[in-house]
């Protein structure tokens, strides 16, 4: 024993309690560089790109930095009337150089976006300013088109200063702001993303509603049949869980063509006649019909394991203390089984919301949902910031949907089959 | 589930509605992928069951889309199974190597920040494809991997490590601590202690997990739309193209050999869940 009496030492004569730390301290190192190669792996390939994103989505720089001397020289200019020689001039020079590198173009349509009619007068500029003399650029450029005279030109200038803007979000939801820099709406005939918005939320709530009805009848019955029957009946849930998405929205659209299965059995039964076959593909009830079969295995399946935990003698009890069925399965049966809905509603609604493949293969134009718009302007229009922007916000959504889930039910681990 | 003799008639007639009903989802669930098999045997280019097919007449069926698919004019098919298959195994293996190491780490009660960091990793199960998408393509497009098959495998891995972390961490919940100390006091290397003790015991986990992962890769779309160049078309790139342009009854011959395989993949994981569960002594 040591002559401090009161602390214990290991046989390396170090105080117990400091060896014990240490030994905690080596765990968790040990612990942190396991998991260290997949957590590095994953920030610099995922969480940084999707922060990336982010600064994609509001990067203007573009016209700032086509404009540089125009902006230093716009500094002091207050907007309200004409600006002084030195912002023309700068102008004048800034310009030059464009047209010489041939990407005044660009300028062009970005400051045509700002104010309506601006193309053609940088247009008829870009031709005149070759035979410009030196000195006096204010009264040669106002020669050149008489709209250089008006002030809103400046400032629509003026207004592309900032290297960072919100509009791309703005446009998301169908807002801009408009010359005095007020947010407004754009014209009703224009709103095309809050139609797409509010589909996609409601495609993905009937799609989880559909999926809910569908499946929690049969997780009743393979959760209360013997394991013979059950296991065999599973099959006919985990077969398309595991079977291609392709494959299965190839399989729905023969099923729903005109001339499909679908349509035969209509026929067939009376339904409909031969030559008014209805048309269920391209359109919305053929989103809803495949998404419902494709993501009704993720509904079953967490439903299933909750309600396989629950032990079939509660009912009995319901029952024999005076419940009739009806009223021991709400009061009794069902109330045990929310995790398991809250579990599936949650998956089922964050894949649908942002489901791509089937609506555009499914879905037609009536069909198409706002991952369908995500794509088309990252492979089509090539406007990435924009695709970034609605991208962000879709994810903004489904973590605020995860983060009430989170609250109202707590994200348990979430099992898989 | 048979009834009590006592039921009451109304909860009888009740019962079989029931039942009815559950009958009408199994048979929508699982339909759909019947029809795929006797078309992809269609003589006709048609995709609808021919009034031969209907008669049974044995004209009516034949390999020709099979013949198609794998001697077809410029044939896609070949190429992007390989690329499928070399891309799904990689992805893979690295979903496994790195989502094992981080679930043995996670389930040592030493970890720090364990909350935050389970989110972090399996977040691409999360976020909406197409947002991974759009974010892995900026990476990959940065980093000059875009339109390669090493940036679509690691696109994948992405995807794929998530399910490896989850399974092999429900796994190790249930692992007995006390074996691996028991396998150290008795002289094991901490290497040796994981080879001979921890993965015998995990491993039901890890190939369910790499399952997954497998499945997750050979079905993926969404991203590879964005990353594949001509040379890394896959499988789903080619079905995706084919649905989009002309449905043809070689795609339904493709689809049926994908059938075929989800169910080999299947038996095999419903093998492993079985065997793991005996392992971990859950009996029910």
């Amino acid at each position: 024993m040591s002559s401090e009496t009161g602390k214990i030492l290991t046989t390396d004569g170090i105080p117990l309690e400091e060896s014990l730390k240490q030994a905690e301290k080596k765990n968790k190192i040990k612990a942190f560089l396991l998991v260290a190669p997949l957590l590095l792996f994953l920030i610099i390939t995922y969480m940084i790109p999707i922060g990336d994103m982010f600064s994609r989505s509001i990067d203007d720089k573009m016209v700032t930095n086509m404009l540089p001397k125009t902006y230093k020289a716009m500094e002091n200019w207050d907007g309200k009337e004409l600006p002084s020689e030195e912002v023309f001039e700068a102008f004048y020079l800034d310009y030059k150089i464009l047209v010489k590198n041939k990407t005044a173009g660009k300028l062009q349509t970005q400051l045509n976006y700002e104010k309506n009619g601006f193309k053609s007068v940088l247009k008829k500029l870009a031709r005149k300013q070759k035979k410009f003399e030196e000195g006096n650029y204010k009264e040669q450029i106002m020669k050149v088109h008489k709209r250089w005279r008006n002030v809103e030109y400046w400032r629509a200038i003026k207004r592309r200063a900032p290297s960072y803007t919100y509009s791309k979000y703005l446009k998301g939801i169908d807002m801009y702001s408009n010359e005095d820099g007020k947010i407004v709406q754009v014209s009703e005939d224009r709103r095309i993303h809050r139609i797409l918005w509010i589909r996609t939320v409601e495609v993905a709530f009937f799609v989880t509603l559909f999926c809910f009805l569908m499946a929690y009848p049969i997780a009743h019955l393979l959760a209360t049949l013997p394991m013979k029957y059950s296991n065999l009946l599973m099959i006919c849930v985990l077969l398309p869980f595991w079977t291609s998405l392709l494959v299965r929205t190839a399989s729905w659209m023969i099923l729903l063509q005109q001339q499909g299965i679908v349509n035969d059995f209509f026929v067939w039964t009376g339904l409909v006649a031969d030559d008014n076959r209805p048309e269920m593909m391209y359109n919305k009830t053929g989103t809803y019909v495949a998404m419902t079969q494709i993501l009704l295995p993720f509904m079953v399946l967490p439903l299933y394991s909750v309600m396989k935990t629950i032990s079939p003698s509660l009912m009995r009890a319901g029952k024999s203390l005076g419940a009739t069925p009806t009223v021991a399965f709400f009061k009794v049966y069902f109330p045990l089984t929310i995790p398991g809905i809250g579990a599936g509603c949650l998956l089922v609604f964050i894949l649908a919301i942002g489901y791509y493949i089937t609506p555009a293969l499914v879905g037609g134009a009536s069909g198409t949902l706002i991952s369908n718009q995500i794509a088309y302007h990252m492979k089509s229009t090539l406007d990435w910031s924009f695709a970034s922007a609605m991208g962000l916000m879709l994810l903004t959504g489904v973590l605020a949907i995860y983060w009430i889930y989170n609250k109202l039910v707590g994200v348990d681990n979430i099992k898989l089959g | 589930m048979a009834l009590p003799k006592y039921t009451e008639p109304h909860y009888r007639i009740w019962h079989y509605f029931y039942l009815l009903i559950c009958g009408c989802v199994f048979f929508f669930l699982i339909a759909p992928l019947f029809v795929i098999f006797p078309l992809s045997f269609n003589a006709e280019e048609f995709l609808v069951f021919s009034d031969g097919m209907k008669r049974l007449d044995p004209d009516a069926f034949s390999l020709r889309w099979y013949k198609d698919m794998i001697y077809g004019t410029k044939n896609p098919w070949g190429l992007a199974a390989r690329n499928s298959f070399i891309i799904a195994i990689f992805a893979t293996l690295g979903s496994i190597i790195l989502g094992t190491l981080a679930a043995l780490g996670l389930s040592s009660r030493h970890m720090p920040y364990k909350g935050l960091i389970m989110a972090i990793l399996i977040s691409p199960m999360i976020v909406p494809l197409i947002i991974s998408g759009v974010a892995i393509f900026f990476f990959m497009a940065k980093v000059g991997l875009a339109a390669t098959h090493l940036g679509i495998i690691l696109a994948h891995i992405i995807l794929g490590t998530p399910f490896v972390v989850i399974t092999v961490t429900a796994t190790l919940s249930g692992f007995d601590h006390s074996i691996t100390r028991a396998a150290s006091s008795l002289g094991s290397s901490p290497y040796n202690t994981f080879m001979k003790i921890t993965l015998p015991l995990i491993l039901p986990g890890v190939i369910s997990g790499g399952l997954f992962a497998f499945v997750t890769s050979f079905d993926e779309v969404v991203v590879v739309l964005f990353l594949a160049g001509l040379d890394n078309t896959t499988i789903p790139i080619q079905m995706w193209t084919g649905l989009r342009e002309q449905l043809s009854p070689t795609i339904l011959a493709v689809a049926t050999c994908l059938i075929i395989l989800s169910v080999l993949i299947l038996l095999t994981a419903e093998l492993l869940r079985r065997r793991s569960e005996r392992l971990r002594g859950i009996n029910r």
